[in-house]
């Protein structure tokens, strides 16, 4: 390799190579070449949801691909959402001008006791890369935060995370509320943190447990299509 | 400098640590999200039960109750200011504790992760951090710790930082990380980073290792990463009792004492001196664990097959130190 590559001009390459320099770009966290790739192609004449779609989640998807193959970990994974947040920050208020499809709703929170909000962090990052609408709760959340947030978001998915050996059974204590006051049907719930496994997740009541962020993201597009496809039948 | 616990390590062969905190809280009444260092104040006779339970199944060493006693994991529970109290009582009663024993008992003050990710990814800088860590060893030195211990850290950022604050606090250390990401911390990690980045350190600990994590297996396969960087060092092996399982409203660690006992006899074979558990582990799991190191002779250094036959299989293929670790999937830009 060269050292004519080290300069790379962005608005030089034609879409299919601005792309895959964009996938490279998001794999190394560069927000400013995000930013400037995203500009390009909505100069181009790209609508905002095909720049999300084929860029920033198509890059992602790699992020979380080699993250949940143990490539990446998470300073590299933080770095990469931001430079996503970046693009992003540019196509959301275009994205609903445009009235583009809605991918997904859902509200996300560290459940009680737990300070830990990576794992839920690098969650919302890659929802929101996935094209979800995320609202996130924050840490330490009783029982009451949850089902408000339920109620005044309507999300299709709950989303509840913890480190700790001791705070993981409080998911138990939101999805035993959720069932007494008949609401638990209403929403996907997906699980996960460190000490958690599949099988924890079930005995719970969980839809799913979700080992990381990747998984998480393809665990709730494949609950958003089931949905679809049950609404469509229905 | 000479101290309680060096001359254990001058004098022993093997030390056999505790179990579990939060796991034996839980089965004294700890309710889901509550913060355990609240009871070394308001049920200082639960501690006192959980630290001599240790004890008397064996154990050389205890941590104590501290483990998120940190001004920024205290927070949380609105008792930020009250660090440094509850670390410092959570020692009193391990001292009160320990000197009750005519063999020898180490208190460990323990100093978990402050929860926060460190500048320049995060918001918490290495000044901070320090603060955070520093006020914490002081109330466990006045409380009577033996020794300091920092454990389940994940950045080697907040190793460092934990580093400094105990040299402020002129207090001897122990810090193992934890590595629960494909065989990795968190942060990405290897065993081999953390073991050349310990002999870096200006304030190096006496001993440094592994805890919690996933499962007894990985634990070991961490341990022989150690061993293969060819420190001195004394290691740690904390591991959890097998992985957490759900029961009629308990979480439950699926290792029995028979297989921690097997874990213990393989720490020691694989090089580690100071064993004991995580997660999960219960006084019960420490005799036999106890009983398996002193009556079973010292073995060859285990192969990762030996480990995975006696104790089940990794959670990854690999760990990241050897030559088999998988390729980005993008290039990467090559910066003027």
């Amino acid at each position: 390799m060269s050292d004519q590559e080290d300069d790379i001009i962005l608005s030089e390459l034609d879409n299919e190579e601005l792309v895959q320099q964009m996938f490279d770009d998001l794999y190394d966290g560069l927000k400013e070449e995000i930013e400037e790739g995203v500009n390009i192609l909505l100069e181009r004449g790209w609508q905002p949801y095909q720049v999300l779609t084929e860029a920033l989640v198509g890059g992602m998807t790699i992020v979380g691909k080699d993250f949940r193959d143990g490539i990446l970990f998470v300073p590299e994974v933080l770095l990469a959402a931001n430079a996503m947040k970046g693009g992003m920050a540019i196509l959301k208020p275009l994205l609903a001008e445009t009235g583009a499809p809605r991918v997904g709703k859902m509200v996300i929170g560290t459940v009680k006791g737990d300070i830990h909000d990576i794992g839920k962090n690098l969650v919302s990052m890659m929802m929101e890369g996935a094209g979800f609408e995320v609202v996130d709760l924050g840490i330490n959340n009783p029982v009451e935060k949850y089902l408000e947030a339920l109620e005044t978001e309507a999300p299709d998915i709950l989303g509840m995370s913890a480190l700790l050996t001791t705070t993981m059974p409080y998911m138990k204590v939101v999805i035993d509320t959720l069932i007494e006051q008949g609401k638990r049907d209403d929403y996907v719930v997906l699980v996960g943190g460190a000490p958690l496994n599949e099988e924890f997740g079930k005995a719970i009541g969980a839809d799913a447990y979700c080992r990381d962020a990747a998984v998480a993201v393809e665990t709730a597009k494949d609950f958003m299509a089931r949905k679809h496809n049950k609404l469509a039948a229905g | 400098m000479t101290n309680a616990f060096s001359k254990m390590l001058a004098a022993r062969d093997w030390i056999l640590a505790d179990g579990a905190t939060g796991t034996n809280l839980f089965n004294m009444g700890l309710e889901s999200g509550d913060a355990p260092e609240m009871w070394n104040d308001q049920h200082p006779d639960r501690i006192e039960l959980l630290y001599k339970q240790a004890v008397d199944a064996g154990s050389d060493l205890f941590l104590t109750n501290s483990f998120g006693g940190n001004a920024a994991r205290l927070k949380l529970h609105g008792a930020a200011k009250r660090a440094r109290e509850l670390s410092r009582i959570s020692a009193e009663i391990g001292r009160e504790v320990a000197d009750r024993y005519d063999r020898p008992v180490i208190v460990a003050g323990s100093v978990g992760p402050t929860g926060e990710i460190m500048a320049p990814m995060g918001a918490l800088t290495h000044e901070l951090a320090v603060e955070i860590f520093h006020e914490q060893a002081e109330g466990l030195k006045e409380g009577g710790a033996d020794v300091l211990w920092l454990e389940t850290i994940s950045a080697p950022e907040e190793y460092k930082a934990a580093a400094e604050a105990f040299k402020l606090a002129n207090m001897p250390w122990c810090g193992t990380m934890s590595f629960d990401t494909a065989g990795r911390t968190m942060m990405g990690l290897t065993s081999a980073d953390m073991a050349t980045m310990v002999d870096k350190l200006g304030n190096p600990p006496l001993a440094y290792g592994a805890n919690c994590g996933v499962g007894a297996s990985d634990l070991l396969r961490t341990v022989l990463g150690f061993v293969a960087q060819g420190s001195e060092r004394p290691i740690i092996a904390k591991g959890n009792a097998g992985i957490p399982k759900y029961h009629d409203g308990h979480i439950h660690y699926d290792g029995t004492p028979e297989l921690m006992a097997e874990y213990a006899i393989l720490a020691r074979d694989a090089g580690a001196t100071i064993i004991g558990g995580c997660c999960g582990t219960m006084p019960e799991h420490l005799s036999k664990m106890r009983e398996a190191l002193e009556t079973r002779p010292r073995g060859e250094r285990p192969t990762l097959d030996q480990i995975t036959g006696a104790l089940g299989a990794f959670s990854s293929a690999a760990d990241g130190t050897g030559d088999d670790t998988p390729e980005p999937r993008r290039n990467r830009r090559r910066r003027a």
